[in-house]
């Protein structure tokens, strides 16, 4: 479990290197889109026309912020659940995109498509929503501006911190991470929270 | 009687939405406290550290801790010796929503149609539940619930027979489909009785009771504590990364039920769990 610092767009050797549980603190232009924003993504996709927005080789980051009060860069942001843009995922990493950000477990078709498009899925943290603000230089929207908080917007950022949970090589840091504490300590009572004694 | 103007009450609701988007309640803050002294997955630590250093410096900067500011959901206990003056209730109720949600800079996550999905783009409508109580005063709690643990939440007909056992497997089998994605560590919310609409009602209102609050009787406190320790050992832990903390609470309200029902629901809030009440 690694500790890096990159910068974005990654390279392809990046991505070889990076294993699930390695942590990476990302600066530079990531991209972000939710729900919404996919649906027409992929209509697009399906017809073979452009995507409003070139994101080959970039990192798309599942968000939709709070509205910055005045001063601020932006307003709170952390990812959404990833597995509701499972459906979308494949065609988007074929499509050329080479890293998600997300929160929580995926299926198979998005593990199955890291590896064959040599492509990264990255877990951050739910709710984590006003550090991980800090850490966004520069925010625009540039497509789909009618969907509010779900219009694609273009962000620099600086030591954004995730972590990799589907690497290219087709591991999975959740499935690894659960199985060490699935019953653990069940007998001994200790790690279980116990709230009358704490 | 005693007469409430609903300029106090649109007031009074948009004051609650953004004070519960910004200043997470202290038995939450002690929950991720408590839950990280035990945490066995150092993986699971740092991310509870990191969300109580999320919640402080939300409460200092007065900004939304998530920012899924939620589907504002407000419950109304309006006495019975209260007239309400000088407009429609409800409107009242939601012009708060409206005000809060605008003036304190939440995001605007409703769709007007569910099939058409246009923002509404001021967060309303709100749902809101009505109590008639007895006495002269209002109670208004503000409920700002999260899409993420909500879309895993889960409602069952149990055949009457099941029981107890019965309860505890569902629950179990909706917190495991529900593993990372309801972003723990969470609040289960459970109702066991009623009719189809009451017991997903009782869930929900079972998320609002304080943490370390346990059921007055004592076989459903007992079946608190049985579902938190089976839940904690799931591994599912903070934001289902592993670890020995996926809940903080296991709160249960119950209901009646037809002799050929047990109706179970579970209500899932995630890590944010917000609320603020207000009395006028």
């Amino acid at each position: 479990m690694a500790e890096y610092r990159l910068k974005t767009p990654l390279s392809d050797e990046d991505i070889q290197n990076l294993k699930v549980g390695d942590s990476v603190l990302l600066t530079g232009r990531i991209y972000m889109a939710r729900d919404a924003a996919h649906k027409r993504m992929i209509e697009l996709l399906d017809k073979n026309e452009s995507l409003p927005v070139d994101l080959k080789g970039e990192i798309i980051f599942y968000a939709g912020p709070c509205p910055p009060k005045p001063g601020q860069v932006i307003g709170p942001v952390a990812p959404t659940t990833a597995f509701r843009m499972d459906p979308y995922a494949p065609a988007m990493y074929k499509y050329g995109v080479k890293g998600t950000i997300g929160k929580g477990p995926r299926r198979q078709m998005v593990k199955d498509a890291c590896k064959e498009y040599n492509a990264i899925s990255f877990a951050a943290i739910g709710g984590l929503s006003t550090i991980l603000s800090r850490k966004v230089k520069s925010e625009e929207i540039v497509a789909y501006e009618d969907l509010g908080p779900e219009a694609i917007r273009k962000l620099e950022v600086e030591d954004f911190p995730v972590l990799v949970a589907y690497d290219a090589h087709g591991l999975d840091l959740y499935e690894q991470e659960i199985a060490k504490y699935e019953n653990y300590n069940k007998h001994s009572k200790e790690g279980a929270v116990n709230y009358e004694n704490v | 009687m005693r007469v409430v103007h609903v300029k106090e009450l649109t007031e009074t609701v948009a004051k609650l939405c953004w004070e519960a988007c910004y200043y997470l309640p202290d038995d939450v803050l002690n929950g991720f406290k408590k839950a990280e002294r035990t945490e066995a997955s150092p993986i699971g630590r740092s991310i509870l550290q990191q969300l109580v250093e999320n919640a402080e410096e939300a409460k200092a900067n007065h900004m939304p801790y998530c920012h899924d500011t939620g589907m504002a959901v407000v419950f109304v206990e309006l006495g019975q010796d209260v007239h309400v003056t000088g407009g429609d209730l409800m409107d009242s109720i939601q012009e708060g929503v409206r005000t809060g949600y605008r003036e304190g800079y939440l995001r605007k996550s409703v769709v007007g149609d569910p099939l058409l999905r246009i923002n509404t783009n001021d967060n309303t409508p709100a749902v809101v539940h009505t109590d008639i109580v007895p006495g002269d005063s209002v109670k208004i709690t503000v409920l700002p619930k999260g899409g993420g643990s909500e879309n895993m939440s889960a409602m069952k007909f149990l055949l009457p027979g099941e029981g107890a056992e019965g309860v505890k497997n569902f629950v179990l089998q909706t917190i495991k489909e529900a593993g990372g994605k309801a972003c723990p560590p969470i609040v289960v919310g459970v109702g066991i009785g009623g009719s189809f609409d009451k017991v997903t009602s009782l869930a929900k209102h079972a998320v609002l009771r304080e943490i370390g609050v346990h059921h007055p009787d004592p076989h459903i406190a007992e079946l608190e504590k049985e579902l938190l320790e089976e839940i904690n050992h799931t591994g599912i832990g903070p934001q289902g990364l592993g670890g020995t903390n996926t809940a903080m609470w296991v709160p249960i309200e119950t209901f009646a039920c037809h002799i050929t029902a047990l109706p179970v629901a579970v209500n899932i809030q995630c890590h944010a769990a917000r609320k603020k009440t207000a009395v006028i």
